[in-house]
């Protein structure tokens, strides 16, 4: 292997761990505010990407669609809470503002924009179309069952990720996408060359992580989502909102979603079911951080990465097998430097 | 009576299974088919998740494995398919220990997330091997014969089928009613309890992830010897996601919902399969939405499964246990060092938590046959001293010696086998777990059946250690709460329990962490009686207690602790005219 191969894989590599550690960011902060473990993330990130294909074709996304029906239900599961605790007015208006007018805001805009947007446009609509696919299925989901362990939120959100694989293949067909370039011109730099897009995805992994680690370090809202997943009974007994903090990790974190299946969508052909994979390798990456820390979680996301581009080198029939195998290894090295000790996220029940 | 009905009632259905297979066509025999060997598998989940609180998404993987091992050699090497099973067995137990001994370690979500990892890396596997017929798979894969008969039809493998499933559900039920499945049912809710009676959570966790492995690898070997073609994709993670909602929606934690989870799952997935088509075209998605979303609701409104809901509904009030104990459990009891020797000694201990010293150079000693109490205001270090000498903790420095061994830094179970026994500050014991099992677990050392022993029903001392644990609830009073739940019991109640299961152990030495708490007078009365009785055996006692009257009359020594250091020991009416004692308890009022 001479030194330009090595630059090559190292730039492919590289690429393909910041997607992933834009999933793995998403991911962690979700887990970190509500003890979620997010499996279809990666599904909203084909969501947003397959609607930003569709925009192009000039053809309605099924997404519209799907993000009406969610919206009638989460107004309406809210609507039956709502009746039982005999909630007022001003409350009333709110469930109506979040669940309905909010979230149907961009799909309205969609129906009703010229077919001929500029790429910028079409990429800010993509994205808010996919934004409320998340706290909306937070609301359906998972807040009836905010309480419930670590292991049943993590088999509910395995089977939601089957749910949203199906109504992705019924939104978007079985065809792949790839869209346009969002920048054409390569960086020239003596004898390489890196790609622009590439640049943009670490430059937005870094910003995200940096910003994440502020959020959740320094800032009162961040803490309060902390607070929320490690003891949410005395997150409340603070005066945090535990349902709304949910909702709030469940926003961002889609948006995370959204913004890197837009920002990778011009790089690969994008199927109604890429998502997981990506969002897995994200995964894999996550767990060698450890699932809680930030930059501990793009660490382990650009070693996947690497693992990936290099595997894909020499094996690439093999390469998921690899990539997914390295998981062993990834937890054995956690394990022997945590020493033997108990782990510590080991739940002693009375 | 009742168990006669049961046993015609049992022996009725399996006539009845028997017969079906000349009633039913082809096609609802295969279906009976696919139900028995996911119900295999569903079985290994309910050992695994349902007893032993692991969670698993990969169990299709091991089938596969199971499934491709046989295939291999018998379309290879012209084996026969017993052989293959044999080799099915041998190299799924082989990867499972590999898995499991790496990931095994992991607490919590780590442990699940790892079985979708390497669940998706076998599977894909599988469809980059060129020996394996990479994505299209293998076909031509000869039929079991059964006494030179080939089973070739489905009405024939039937049989084989259900006789396995059969035996597999007996021997899954009594393992976990036997001493290894006992240990296993604890280990939900983490290893610090097991640890405390001896058990090797590690050894516990790793035994059944194999087992329910080789249950899964048996499923595949019936699975691609009945199908007669194999390809990857029946065993992606998808199918293992099928076989955990079989386990769940089944009720996890109870064998027969393996078998109600199977049935339920395929006769739904082949009912949506002819359902949806009249409704759309787009069948096909519907079928994995719908699949999914029924899925999610009966997490969300059932997460306990069909079985357990069900049996709640007949359940009537457990039965009592009007058989006495007919003989003195022969069950050998250990030797007790002489009265007075010194049993155990603590030596400038230190436990340091970051920044916070909880112990500070304890010292101190206990001599065999007597009490001593370590007394202290909240925060003193007394339950981390306790956890220190008890082997969950390790000292940051120090040394600890029990009975002539230093067990400074030595396991849980190393220092439990030497004669430790122990109650906790807050009380942990199996809630759904019958009170008499509970206290059981405490006697798991002193008996050595191992799984297949368990499985096959082959422990004959098991009826002995049920005696010995009757009779230890019958020495703290509850003897008529045996079969009751522990978590139905009153908190009082509930130590009063937690001591009877370290007597069950036979202790050398007993360590109590607050016994008195939440007992009424009467009750505490009755303790101090027992304790008295213990000591007088020879038995040795280490007690934390705040309740100063009940200790008065019955430490014979007493250790002050205040801020992790010793401030103070004596005999309990020096430790009562102590200056420093009343300082550290009143703040220097007194």
């Amino acid at each position: 292997m001479d030194f330009d191969i090595a630059m090559l894989i190292a730039q492919d590599g590289i690429s393909n761990g910041a997607i992933y550690a834009m999933m793995a960011l998403g991911m962690v902060l979700v887990f970190n505010s509500t003890r979620i473990i997010f499996v279809p993330f990666g599904d909203l990130a084909a969501y947003a990407a397959l609607t930003l294909g569709f925009f192009q074709l000039h053809q309605r996304p099924g997404t519209i669609w799907l993000v009406l029906v969610l919206a009638l239900i989460a107004f309406a599961v809210e609507a039956v809470e709502l009746f039982n605790r005999k909630a007022g007015r001003r409350i009333w208006r709110a469930a109506a503002l979040n669940c309905i007018v909010l979230p149907c805001l961009p799909c309205a805009l969609a129906l009703i924009a010229p077919p001929d947007l500029p790429l910028a446009a079409q990429s800010a609509l993509a994205v808010a179309i996919v934004l409320p696919i998340g706290p909306l299925l937070y609301r359906i989901i998972y807040k009836p069952v905010a309480n419930a362990s670590v292991l049943l939120l993590l088999t509910i959100s395995v089977a939601l990720h089957f749910a949203l694989s199906g109504v992705a293949l019924l939104c978007f067909g079985p065809e792949g996408l790839r869209t346009q370039a969002f920048l054409e011109n390569d960086l020239e730099l003596g004898r390489f060359t890196i790609s622009s897009q590439m640049l943009m995805m670490v430059i937005a992994a870094a910003a995200l992580s940096v910003g994440l680690y502020f959020f959740f370090d320094r800032t009162i809202p961040g803490k309060a989502l902390k607070a929320t997943a490690m003891n949410r009974n005395g997150a409340r007994l603070m005066g945090i909102r535990t349902h709304s903090a949910g909702a709030t990790a469940f926003l961002i974190a889609t948006a995370i979603a959204a913004i890197t299946g837009v920002l990778i969508s011009p790089t690969t052909t994008f199927y109604y079911d890429s998502g997981f994979m990506t969002g897995l390798k994200g995964f894999v990456g996550a767990t060698f951080g450890g699932f809680v820390g930030y930059p501990a979680a793009v660490v382990g996301a650009l070693v996947i990465g690497v693992i990936e581009s290099v595997s894909s080198f020499y094996a690439s029939a093999l390469k998921e097998v690899i990539v997914f195998a390295s998981i062993i290894p990834i937890v054995l090295l956690r394990w022997i430097a945590a020493g033997s000790a108990a782990p510590a996220d080991e739940v002693e029940e009375g | 009576m009742k168990s006669q009905h049961l046993k015609y009632a049992v022996a009725g259905l399996i006539l009845a299974a028997a017969l079906l297979p000349l009633i039913l066509g082809t096609f609802a025999t295969t279906l009976l088919n696919y139900i028995g060997i996911a119900t295999l598998v569903a079985l290994g989940l309910v050992l695994l998740t349902g007893s032993g609180g692991m969670t698993s998404f990969g169990q299709a993987a091991f089938v596969g494995i199971g499934a491709y091992t046989s295939a291999y050699l018998t379309i290879t090497f012209q084996l026969s398919p017993w052989v293959g099973l044999l080799a099915a067995l041998t190299i799924t137990a082989m990867v499972s220990a590999a898995i499991g001994y790496a990931t095994l370690h992991l607490g919590g979500h780590y442990l699940p997330i790892t079985t979708i990892a390497w669940g998706l890396a076998i599977c894909l596997l599988f469809g980059n091997f060129e020996a394996l017929g990479r994505h299209g798979g293998l076909t031509h894969i000869p039929p079991i014969g059964l006494f030179g008969f080939p089973l070739e039809r489905m009405d024939q493998i039937y049989y084989l089928i259900w006789a396995t499933v059969l035996g597999a559900i007996v021997a899954a039920k009594n393992l976990l009613e036997s001493r290894e499945g006992r240990a296993i049912r604890a280990l939900r809710g983490g290893g610090v309890l097991v640890g405390s009676f001896g058990v090797d959570a590690f050894r516990s966790k790793l035994a059944l992830f194999i087992i329910s492995a080789l249950l899964a690898a048996v499923a595949g070997w019936l699975y691609a010897h009945m199908q007669r073609f194999i390809s990857p994709s029946t065993f992606d993670l998808r199918s293992g996601i099928e076989y955990l909602l079989m386990a769940v929606l089944g009720g996890a934690g109870y064998v027969s919902g393996a078998v109600v989870g199977a049935i339920v799952v395929i006769l739904a997935k082949n009912w949506l399969q002819d359902l949806l088509p009249l409704l759309t075209s787009n069948s096909g998605n519907l079928e994995t939405i719908t699949f999914g979303l029924l899925f999610i609701l009966l997490l969300q409104y059932s997460p306990e499964g069909i079985v357990p809901s069900i049996l709640r509904r007949l359940r009537s009030k457990p039965g009592s246990i009007s058989r006495c104990p007919a003989s003195d459990p022969a069950l050998p009891g250990r030797q007790l060092p002489a009265q007075g020797s010194r049993l155990l000694t603590v030596e400038r201990v230190t436990k340091r938590f970051g920044g916070l010293t909880a112990v500070d150079g304890v010292s101190f000693e206990v001599d065999a046959g007597t009490i001593l109490a370590l007394i202290g205001p909240n925060g003193a270090g007394k339950s981390t001293t306790f956890n220190l000498i008890a082997g969950v903790i390790e000292p940051t420095a120090g040394r600890i010696m029990f009975s002539g061994h230093d067990i400074t830094g030595a396991s849980q179970p190393t220092i439990a086998a030497l004669g430790l026994a122990r109650t906790f500050q807050h009380v942990k014991l199996r809630p759904a777990m019958s009170v008499l099992e509970n206290v059981m677990l405490g006697a798991y050392l002193r008996t050595d059946a191992g799984f297949l022993k368990g499985a096959l029903r082959l422990d004959k001392d098991d009826a002995l250690v049920r005696e010995l644990a009757l009779r230890s609830l019958a020495d703290v009073g509850l003897r008529d709460k045996a079969l009751e739940p522990a978590g139905s019991l009153a908190l009082g109640q509930q130590r009063l329990v937690e001591i009877a299961r370290s007597l069950a152990a036979d202790p050398v030495l007993i360590m109590l962490d607050e016994p008195a708490a939440g007992l009424r007078h009467a009750e505490k009365q009755a303790l101090s009686v027992l304790l008295q009785g213990l000591r007088a055996r020879g038995v040795t006692i280490l007690l934390v207690e705040h309740d100063m009257p009940f200790l008065m009359g019955l430490a014979d020594r007493v250790v002050v602790l205040d801020f992790g250091r010793k401030i103070a020991e004596g005999l309990p009416a020096e430790i009562r005219a102590d200056v420093k004692v009343q300082e550290a308890y009143l703040g220097g009022v007194a």
